[in-house]
């Protein structure tokens, strides 16, 4: 066995709330973490569809930077628009390597006096090196183990939420506010990654179960564990950093290039700026596509994508069951040759190939709050 | 009739010259909300510890092994059609196919209810 046993279990501010609750916790990303509760992963997944889920992601990295020129800095290690990028306002981006491949992807907001970061749990140590090494002047402050961050997805979130915090019924999606919620001070962010309308809350630790508790105490609400999490960013067709996207993939191959606006499309300016401008004029060799297995079997990661005439063309790097679906989904990377919407494709389960369809993804529609 | 269960989480309940085999109620509990299962076809030659049939949960794809060397009768469509069966149901309807037994005898190498209960408790 390898020596990450070894290393200590970190645990959340919700960690004796998830077992009271009865989740059944895995490790994950070096966390102690609920990967579902009583309820079961498919309903759970079905619940947030329906009603609202709440979910701990305070293992993510919570970071904040401050300084003169924080935004020209950041730039240099992202591609995402952060010039035009309005205060209380989000953006979706990652940093990027000289090969054009994506170390991270990460949440940008514009908190006015600083920038906001929420990184992947997974790569935090490391995103903070690259920050500090990159954005010298720039005071870097990892929020660590004294924040709590709550993920509240689903389309009645906002009917609850706004019985604490009425102002955040009509908040645009991809905005953030200071809050307070039953005299708990918090950040209020109207975002996720359910494919569903929500919220994102950060607290101060010693107050995160407080608010888990106002929230669980609302009738269209259930605790909801990583099983449902992954099912439901799966069918809206998002990335998980370390499956969809890696230091191997870049934004272009991805399927990633609306993050990047077309100020920095043309300027470039970030870390394989060139390889990323050339995938966009001249096309990538293979995409991230949506993959509609055509029978009942799940296909799982790393299962082999073969064309019709039995050639390797790619391969899985997230698949299952999805529960709102009703179906087997997936996505992979597929030869550009193969990656239009409708093609013929085999996917080899169990030595067997099985037939299935490039589709479009999303698998279920996003429905973001849009005013 | 007697019933037998193996390390794997297996069941196998012999009634006549038939077995009936599917996976318990402890293994579908860990595996969690059955989405897919596979069943092997009549006229199958199984070999116990190699692979019988297949059934995938929400997260994860597992193998339901032969509890002992046969030959497959029938195998569940019922199951194939709706999965839920397993969870709601595994050592009932939720079975997922039935054998003949090369040699009767070798059920006895097998743990018994009271043995098998003894097993799960260790799991946990």
């Amino acid at each position: 066995m390898s020596s990450s046993s070894d290393s200590p279990i970190l645990t959340t501010p919700l960690n004796a709330l998830h077992r009271k609750l009865g989740a059944k916790m895995v490790p994950f990303a070096g966390y102690d973490m609920p990967v579902q509760y009583p309820l079961g992963v498919l309903k759970e997944h079905l619940h947030t569809r329906e009603k609202a889920g709440l979910f701990d992601v305070s293992h993510m990295g919570q970071v904040i930077l401050r300084g003169d020129g924080v935004v020209d800095a950041l730039e240099k290690l992202v591609p995402g628009e952060l010039r035009a990028l309005k205060q209380g306002r989000i953006r979706y981006s990652f940093f990027t390597n000289d090969q054009g491949g994506i170390l991270d992807d990460l949440m940008i907001a514009n908190r006015g006096d600083h920038l906001f970061l929420v990184v992947n749990a997974a790569c935090k140590v490391p995103d903070i090196a690259h920050l500090t090494a990159g954005l010298p002047g720039v005071e870097i402050e990892y929020l660590g183990d004294d924040r709590g961050l709550l993920a509240l997805q689903g389309p009645v979130a906002a009917t609850v939420l706004a019985r604490f915090i009425p102002d955040v019924a009509t908040m645009p999606f991809m905005s953030m506010v200071s809050a307070d919620l039953k005299g708990i001070p918090v950040t209020i962010a109207r975002s996720g990654y359910t494919g569903e309308d929500g919220y994102e809350i950060g607290i101060n630790a010693d107050r995160t179960e407080d608010v888990a508790r106002l929230l669980l105490a609302e009738p269209e609400v259930a605790a909801i564990g990583l099983g449902a999490r992954d099912s439901l960013r799966l069918e809206a067709g998002l990335c998980l950093y370390g499956h969809d996207i890696d230091t191997t993939t870049t934004p272009v191959e991805a399927g990633l290039t609306w993050a990047i606006s077309k100020r920095r499309r043309e300027e470039g300016g970030y870390p394989g700026d060139a390889i990323v401008r050339r995938q966009l004029a001249e096309g990538a060799t293979r995409y991230r596509v949506g993959i509609q297995p055509e029978g009942r079997a799940p296909a799982r990661e790393h299962t082999e994508i073969q064309d019709a005439a039995g050639q390797t063309v790619g391969e899985v790097t997230s698949g299952g069951f999805g529960p709102s679906a009703n179906a087997p989904v997936a996505m992979g990377y597929v030869t550009a040759a193969n990656a239009a919407v409708g093609t013929s494709l085999s996917l080899v389960v169990r030595g067997k190939p099985l037939p299935a369809k490039v589709a479009s993804l999303p698998f279920v529609p996003q429905r973001y709050y849009r005013g | 009739m007697t019933i037998r269960f193996t390390e794997d989480h297996e069941w196998i309940s012999l009634d006549g010259d038939v077995a009936t085999v599917g996976i318990t109620t402890f293994a579908q509990g860990q595996l969690g909300d059955v989405v897919f299962v596979e069943v092997p076809e009549a006229g199958r030659a199984l070999t116990k510890g190699k692979d019988a049939a297949v059934v995938e949960s929400v997260k994860a794809a597992s193998e339901v092994y032969a509890p002992v060397d046969g030959t497959v009768v029938e195998g569940n469509q019922a199951v194939v059609d709706d999965p839920s069966l397993v969870n709601s149901d595994p050592q009932g309807a939720g079975w997922f196919f039935k054998m003949t037994l090369k040699d009767a005898t070798a059920l006895d190498g097998l743990m018994d209810q009271a043995a098998y209960d003894t097993f799960v408790e260790g799991q946990h």
